[in-house]
């Protein structure tokens, strides 16, 4: 199954204005008339691709109201609302009616709001839409790219989901909306929005539009330019924001059942256009524009991010004289540019290595030089100590020699006088 | 998947049921209405020796004088040195759905005695929209919608001779099969019995295998099995063998375009007589759409790969490398200069 983002070719699409083109008229039917279907045959074969992103707090109703938008039932998680910081949530599921297969991912934010110090929501949003151009782009920069084959996840619609309050917006949803509104086609809904009676809803999304304005926020606009749908498209401008009631729950009204939300006080019908928008969110979002989200998403939206990314890079499309430059030029400037910091680095360390090595060496022979001075002082030492112990021993010897002679002088006088006396003994023996 | 950081990829999808109408499927009747608006562009390629009827065979298919006829040129026009080609568009309307022809014709291709290199001019002509399409895609302000010069089609004449590919065809065919979509054709094939086309077809498309020529539809690119099997049939029939006129003449009470001749009137757009409703059902009512498609997601982006990888462009590479991330880095070594080094050094 392969899934091209049909975009491909709606790359196409504005009307030609060749001035060497001259019209002609055709004797008979040629065939090319068939062209449109040709081209949407093949996108019925190959499946389209649709990207939803849900912004707004927790337990605001953003599940249920895609489950209700789409019919089924996607997996819903329930968020808590200690999410430290704001996290984005993304499935992606395979949808078909009749012969049309619909790639469809659904991205919601997870603790939005939640959070005490709210500075930093939107960011972590703006980063994922980013990350997703980035990664196109990416693939249409590659030498080797299959971009027919390529799953396109840039977020074709933002639905930013506004709380009930019949008040005004919050001043994070004026940021965060302010944020977003220069990429991605931001579609602002009113929640819950059986909570708010008639009268309050009306002044409510008055205010929200005009603050909106106030604020600059661009949000995206229904196309007029093709009169088939410039009508119905004018009117829901002129309706927006949503007030949307989203149930996957039916209720028996009369002898339908019909998707509601049951209260002792009555039913909120969703389908309903007199109880909410949610019919007309359904149709303007999937059955009269979701082409026309898509191609503005292409050509406006990623468009503006490549230019800003490349040109955050260096390129451009002129030099400094003005004079054109292609892409590719610039790629050669650059590339010697590189090349030649790279050689000039390689130099440098080069030369620092050099210089390192020398240093090195200077300091091992002073090592050296050092060690054998030690040792030759060792050695003197040495030397010393064993001319000063041979003299010592030299003066033993003498003394143990002069000892020796004194000591056979002393035995022999000793002996003598033993001899004596013991001969004196022997003559006093003899006498008795 | 919990995305909150940095990298994010989506991972399989899952299948779900709808439980009742949603409306997607009229996102078909929206692109038909953005397509119709904005009107669709198609440029087609006639090569051949003057006198096979090229022209004539461009005012049939698209019902309008869309080529001059060179009907009787000059001595001292025959005598051209190098192939011209020529462009010419015209805006036609059928139904609400607006199209830009562009004719490109190739006067002067195999005329000359020594017609060595003869394709040359062509191949450049080819590979110069290419180019010329690249580079506006490069731009770092581009248009919102890329004027396509290239050639999506090229419909070589074949002179009736009941033989075999001529050298000069093959060594066309074999060059110009790379970058462009060749559709072949045998022209005048009044000339021919049914036994005789037949045969010669199938002396064509043997010399076209040996010959290692793929024509269009390529069997490389048939998308799905059901392609297969009509690309397979359209295969078996090619080349096909057409006729040209832009005379009616009346036959069994009808108005039919049609040569007459002393010996009975060739319908041309009968089947039974030759094969130019096949190749127009081909060119214009079926397979528009896909010749345009192959253009461009393959031969263009062969040329992408080769014109990219030539000027040692490492587009993708040298955007990584070249410039420094946010915070300082040079993502190629991964170290912060020269600091590093020094410590490592220090291990002498």
């Amino acid at each position: 199954l392969m899934y091209a983002p049909v975009l491909k070719r709606i790359r196409y699409l504005q009307p030609f204005q060749d001035k060497n083109a001259q019209p002609l008229t055709l004797s008979g039917h040629v065939g090319f008339d068939s062209l449109p279907h040709q081209l949407v045959n093949k996108s019925t074969c190959q499946g389209f691709c649709f990207n939803i992103l849900c912004i707004g707090e927790t337990g605001i109703g953003k599940s249920t109201l895609m489950d209700t938008l789409f019919n089924t039932n996607f997996e819903n998680f329930e968020s808590s609302h200690f999410e430290p910081k704001v996290k984005l949530r993304a499935q992606t599921y395979d949808l078909q009616e009749s012969n049309v297969r619909l790639k469809l991912t659904i991205v919601n934010t997870v603790g939005f709001g939640d959070q005490l110090n709210k500075d930093k929501s939107y960011q972590h949003v703006v980063d994922y839409i980013d990350t997703q151009f980035e990664s196109y782009l990416q693939e249409e920069l590659k030498i080797k790219r299959s971009l027919h084959n390529y799953h396109d996840s840039r977020i074709h619609a933002c639905l930013y989901f506004i709380a009930p309050s019949g008040h005004s917006l919050k001043s994070l949803d004026l940021v965060t909306m302010k944020k977003l509104d220069s990429k991605v086609n931001i579609i602002p809904v009113i929640a819950k929005a059986d909570t708010i009676s008639k009268t309050e809803l009306h002044k409510f999304k008055i205010k929200i539009m005009s603050e909106l304005v106030s604020n600059g926020v661009q949000i995206y606009q229904f196309p007029t330019d093709d009169e088939t749908v410039s009508k119905i498209n004018t009117a829901m401008n002129g309706i927006l924001p949503f007030a949307v009631v989203g149930s996957t729950e039916e209720v028996k009204i009369g002898n339908k059942m019909v998707k509601a939300r049951q209260y002792p006080w009555g039913v909120v019908q969703v389908e309903n256009e007199n109880h909410c928008d949610f019919v007309k969110l359904r149709e303007m979002l999937i059955c009269v524009n979701m082409e026309d989200l898509r191609e503005q998403t292409h050509t406006r939206h990623y468009e503006l991010y490549r230019r800003c990314k490349l040109e955050e890079m260096g390129f451009t499309d002129t030099n400094p004289e003005s004079k054109p430059v292609s892409l590719q030029e610039t790629y050669e400037a650059k590339r010697q540019e590189f090349l030649g910091e790279l050689q000039h680095r390689e130099e440098e360390m080069r030369q620092m290595f050099v210089q390192r090595v020398k240093e090195k060496e200077t300091e091992l022979k002073e090592a050296e030089r050092e060690l054998q001075g030690k040792f030759e002082q060792l050695k003197r030492l040495h030397s010393e100590e064993k001319s000063k112990l041979d003299e010592k021993r030299r003066t033993l010897e003498d003394e143990i020699n002069t000892f020796s002679k004194k000591k056979a002088a002393t035995e022999l006088l000793q002996g003598q006088s033993f001899n004596a006396n013991t001969n004196l003994k022997k003559d006093k023996d003899r006498k008795k | 998947i919990l995305f909150g950081t940095t990298d994010y990829i989506p991972t399989s999808s899952k299948g779900r049921d709808l439980f009742g109408y949603v409306g997607i499927e009229a996102v078909l009747d929206q692109m038909r209405r953005k397509t119709m608006k904005a009107g669709f562009e198609f440029n087609i390629m006639v090569v051949g020796q003057s006198g096979l009827g090229k022209s004539t065979l461009v005012n049939t298919l698209f019902k309008s004088k869309v080529s001059r006829k060179s009907c009787t040129p000059n001595y001292e026009e025959k005598i051209s040195k190098t192939v011209k080609l020529q462009s010419v568009s015209h805006v036609i309307e059928e139904k609400g759905v607006k199209m830009k022809l562009t004719v490109i014709d190739t006067p002067g291709f195999g005329d000359q005695i020594n017609n060595e290199n003869c394709w040359e001019p062509i191949v450049n002509y080819v590979n110069e929209q290419y180019e010329r399409y690249l580079k506006e895609e490069l731009y770092v302000n581009r248009k919102r919608r890329i004027p396509d010069t290239r050639v999506h089609c090229c419909v070589y004449f074949l002179p009736a001779t009941g033989h075999w590919l001529r050298p000069i065809d093959v060594e066309f065919m074999k060059r110009l099969g790379k970058i462009v979509s060749i559709v072949p054709v045998i022209a005048k094939a009044d000339t021919l019995t049914m036994e005789e086309r037949q045969e010669f077809k199938q002396r064509i498309r043997h010399d076209l295998k040996a010959n290692g020529i793929r024509v269009y539809p390529q069997t490389e690119y048939d998308e799905d099995p059901e392609d297969r099997i009509l690309n397979d049939k359209i295969r078996e029939n090619i080349p096909f063998a057409v006729v040209g006129t832009d005379k009616e003449h009346q036959v069994n009470g009808n108005k039919v375009l049609g040569r007459k001749t002393k010996w009975g009137i060739i319908e041309v757009e009968n089947m039974a007589h030759c094969e130019f409703a096949n190749l127009r059902d081909l060119l214009i009512r079926s397979h528009l759409q896909d010749l345009k498609d192959v253009t461009h997601n393959i031969h263009y982006e062969t040329f992408r790969v080769r014109r990219l990888n030539e000027s040692n462009l490492t587009v993708h590479g040298l955007a990584l490398s070249c410039f420094p991330m946010e915070n300082g880095t040079n993502r190629t070594n991964g170290t912060n200069g020269t600091s590093d080094r020094s410590d490592s050094e220090s291990h002498l």
